[in-house]
């Protein structure tokens, strides 16, 4: 593996220990699959981060292929909720963990709905996203532009010359290159944005829907425009070189993504330092991830609550399991990240994940994580004399051993003794320690240590 | 599993129609905002945008979002407070709003089973002529046999019906159409629903019980500018299950799952802080519905009658438990709540439309049964509608597009029992081969609130001098 060019900022010196690496996992993945932490720390920082960074070849999908509960493959175009299961399937068995990651992030950033299209064209837009996952984002933004799912999302389809309409060139600057309240445009901009965007068009069949999008320059305002104080016949492109060229940009994209990865802010000299890097490289990512990845506040900063799709792949991929059924769609939605529809045109909200109605839907996802592997007390031998103390060990070791904080250890000791405490008759010792370690294993994925990372 | 349930019914449902529903349900997911992206020429649904804050109370027997608290600056004991202060005080009428959503055939409703045009017009949809109990108001029409729960009803007196409902201009889309329902104007404009806006003007500004919503969202028509109004989540969002695990040791295991929040929900780190107070959160709703649920979630209140059972649909055990809450004294005024069964029935309509109706007659039939053997039918009403009819020509497809003049019923021991309006035939359809209404929903609304709340119509319609009175209530 080639060894990571310098960092432009300061990089983690600590000791990559298996706690390291298990952060890493979580936050540029899925979640470790059993044993992968070890062996990533076992790398060291430099040769875990380019194995992240620098996948060769096209992904590999390793595991058993998704199926719904009746085994039926997955049907993403035509059944509701397989597009989700298609997805998280790549979650969890790809080997290019980071590459899904960044989907995941595009698809946020970028955030574009089902609901204003089909399940063919946001397949279209996240193979298109992956494609261009740590690749340049310049190019990245053209490629969103004239995204068939996106010109129906933020209605670019309908900007004509007779009625322009400035949906696009609000977000284009807002949420995707510049940032709102900064100073970066004024509404004039807007406007001559929305000019230079004229001219996407498609139609509509009953058959296909939505289709045949293309540029039409009859509808295209080909007058002189005036944006962020340059003036010409500005188009399509100019809006995205202009967006990506402007002087308040490389911040947005530094920041934006370093929060994605990151509990606390960039510094200002890591800012700095970075967005150099970033245009000096001609806006490219994965620089910037490389340089993020190694970062000390990313390795021994404050924790992030994990999203609710990467929790759900996580519990599979610690497990070894993969998508067994189409409920994880539904569970998706009731934890707080249906895949394909954003919540709105501002993606995930990234530092609220939860509320009682979520986290009931994350106890939901860990429910089907073990459905179908549970102990089963009328035929599964098991210790009548296991202790509480040890059984919270064995339902640890099942998950492989995460780092669980002396308070939760102790709060599910206390739990293990309780059910020990009801224990009356001589069947019930067997019985009740099955359920217990089966109570156990529901109860390690629900706490905050699991949960956050 | 319902979701997908749901999903697979919504097959036969037309695009607009999906979408609609999709980007309400996620204003509902995700209030606080207008998602800027929202198609311009479609309406905004009322209320959305309005603040919403989870308040417990453990009197209601469920998990309330209350809209418009954080408007009012009030706390969850003043919210406590105001309900307990407004139901000591003398019963209140109420109103309950059931939206069969997607547009109901009227016309499969109460069938013209032996017009030749009719038969002409459904080929293969017509209602067979013996099919059903006759409609004693117009020998020319038939309940549909599905509907035999609001035939049972009409016969007893407890039925008023609107067989030609509508509006001038109609409009086709459901998104449109049902907004204007919803806030009792052709406005797309109006952000709050018109029984909100009654909530407004003679409603209370501390008790969030007055308008409720069974649809785990608010619903439009409640949506306030002022008074706060709630919504009950759904009980299967709590409902939480591990296999393998069951009796007390469950009961332990959802314990130490809060345990587990509330050991770190002061954290210093602000993440783990986060997952522990929604742990926690859950422990607290947990207990507080300890004495209306049983452990294994389900209703501890008894009815009085039987509800019928319904797959995937709780729409009985919306109604069972609207009943209860009614009888228990909450102080409910306006309460809304949706089918989870759409009649937006563009192909094979005839399954799906009968299990539907069927299900919805059946379950209004038994809550008004209930309500009748608890002692309180004289006190609420039930208003069933549809946001337009379907198309009397059927399409290709074995199904029927949207149409315009549809039908509504008013239900309850108060109701005067006389139609409204009368059945607009088949010799005349307009322009687009629609049923022409003959009464306007927005008179219907005016009347209710005048004879039903005894309030002044002109404060909550708009243009409501113009709108016709109907004598619905004796």
């Amino acid at each position: 593996m080639a060894a990571l060019p310098a960092s432009p900022i300061p990089v983690f010196r600590g000791r990559f220990t298996e706690r390291h690496a298990t952060r890493l996992l979580w936050r540029a993945g899925f979640g470790p699959r059993p044993g992968e932490a070890r062996k990533l720390a076992a790398l060291g920082l430099e040769r875990a981060v380019a194995s992240l960074t620098r996948p060769s070849g096209p992904a590999h999908l390793h595991g058993a292929p998704p199926h719904d509960e009746n085994g039926a493959p997955l049907d993403p175009l035509n059944v509701w909720g397989h597009d989700h299961c298609w997805w998280l399937d790549r979650m969890v068995r790809s080997d290019q963990q980071l590459i899904e990651r960044m989907t995941l992030i595009w698809h946020s950033w970028f955030a574009t709905s089902l609901e204003a299209s089909t399940a063919a064209l946001m397949l279209r837009q996240n193979q298109m996203m992956r494609a261009r996952a740590l690749g340049n984002f310049h190019d990245l933004l053209l490629e969103v532009t004239r995204d068939p799912a996106m010109l129906l999302w933020l209605s670019n389809n309908e900007n004509t010359k007779w009625s322009p309409n400035e949906n696009y060139a609000r977000e284009v600057m807002e949420l995707f290159t510049l940032g709102a309240d900064r100073g970066a445009y004024t509404q004039q901009d807007v406007h001559e944005q929305a000019r230079a965007l004229t001219g996407w068009t498609n139609e509509w069949t009953d058959s296909a829907g939505p289709t045949n999008f293309r540029f039409d320059p009859e509808l295209h305002d080909d007058g002189v425009k005036t944006i962020f104080g340059h003036r010409g016949n500005f188009d399509w492109r100019d809006t995205c070189r202009l967006c990506v060229g402007h002087p308040l940009h490389p911040s947005f994209m530094v920041t934006k993504l370093w929060n994605y990865f990151v509990a606390v802010p960039p510094p200002r000299r890591e800012l700095k330092a970075l967005s150099h890097t970033y245009v000096h490289s001609g806006f490219q990512i994965r620089p910037l991830m490389e340089a993020i990845l190694r970062h000390p506040l990313f390795h021994d900063g404050p924790r992030m609550v994990i999203p609710p799709a990467v929790y759900c792949a996580g519990l599979l991929r610690a497990l070894g399991r993969t998508i067994e059924t189409d409920a994880w769609s539904w569970i998706g939605e009731q934890a707080g990240q249906r895949l394909f529809v954003p919540p709105n045109v501002a993606g995930w909200d990234y530092a609220h994940w939860l509320d009682t109605s979520r986290w009931a839907g994350r106890f939901t996802a860990v429910t089907y994580a073990l459905q179908g592997h549970v102990l089963n007390p009328d035929k599964d031998a098991y210790s009548a004399t296991e202790s509480a103390t040890a059984a919270v060990q064995a339902a640890v070791r099942y998950w492989g051993n995460p780092p669980l904080s002396s308070t939760t250890v102790g709060s599910l000791e206390g739990f293990s003794r309780r059910a020990q405490s009801g224990i009356v008759a001589d069947w019930e010792q067997t019985a009740y320690r099955i359920l217990r370690q089966n109570a156990l294993r529901g109860l390690i994925p629900t706490t905050p240590e699991w949960q956050t990372c | 599993m319902a979701d997908l349930l749901m999903a697979s019914e919504r097959n036969n449902c037309c695009d607009g129609f999906s979408r609609s529903e999709a980007m309400r349900r996620a204003l509902g997911a995700a209030p606080g905002a207008v998602p800027r992206e929202w198609d311009p020429r479609m309406p905004v649904p009322a209320g959305a945008g309005m603040d919403r804050r989870r308040f417990l109370l453990s009197a209601a027997g469920g998990l309330l979002s209350v809209y418009g608290a954080e408007r009012l600056g009030l706390t969850n004991a003043m919210l406590g407070d105001g309900i307990a202060r407004a139901a000591s005080a003398a019963a209140n009428p109420v109103l309950v709003s059931i939206f069969l959503q997607g547009g109901i055939d009227a016309l499969s409703v109460l069938a013209p089973v032996d017009d030749p045009v009719y038969r002409r017009l459904r080929p293969t949809l017509a209602v067979p002529d013996t099919a059903g109990t006759p409609f004693g108001e117009d020998p020319r029409l038939r309940w549909h046999p599905a509907a035999a729960g609001f035939a049972g009803l009409h016969n007893a007196g407890k039925v008023t019906t609107f067989p030609g409902i509508g509006y001038t201009s109609p409009d086709m889309s459901h998104f449109t159409s049902r907004h204007y329902w919803e806030v009792g104007a052709t406005d797309n404009r109006l952000t709050t629903g018109w029984l909100g806006r009654y909530l407004d003007v003679a409603g209370d500004p501390s008790n969030p019980l007055q308008g409720l919503s069974l649809d785990g969202q608010m619903n439009p028509t409640l949506a306030t500018a002022r008074n706060p109004v709630a919504a009950i989540d759904r009980p299967e969002n709590f409902s939480l299950w591990l296999d393998g695990v069951w009796g007390d040791v469950f009961s332990w295991t959802l314990d130490s799952a809060a345990a587990l929040g509330d050991a770190q929900s002061r954290a210093g780190d602000p993440a783990v802080a986060q997952v522990a107070q929604a742990a926690s959160e859950v422990g607290y709703v947990r207990r507080a519905l300890a004495p209306f649920r049983d452990k294994n979630g389900n209703a501890a209140y008894t009815s009085p009658v039987t509800y019928p059972t319904a797959g995937s649909s709780d729409l009985p055990q919306r109604l069972a438990g609207l009943a209860a809450m009614i009888a228990a004294g909450l102080p409910l005024r306006c309460v809304a709540l949706t089918t989870d069964t759409p009649f937006d029935t563009h192909s094979a309509q005839a399954t799906a439309f009968t299990s539907g109706l069927q299900l919805a007659a059946d379950s209004i039939a038994a809550f008004q049964a209930d309500l009748e053997a608890r002692g309180i039918a004289d006190r609420v009403l039930v208003h069933v509608w549809s946001e337009f009819g379907r198309r009397a020509q059927e399409n290709g497809s074995a199904g029927t597009d949207h149409g315009a003049a549809g039908v509504s019923l008013l239900i309850g021991t108060r109701v005067t029992g006389t139609m409204v309006g009368e059945w607009p035939g088949l010799a005349q359809l307009d322009a687009n081969g629609n049923l022409i209404e003959n009464v306007d929903f927005r008179g219907v609304y005016c009347s209710l609130l005048e004879q039903w709340f005894g309030q002044d119509a002109g404060a909550v319609i708009p243009g409501s001098g113009g709108f016709t009175r109907y004598r619905l209530v004796q």
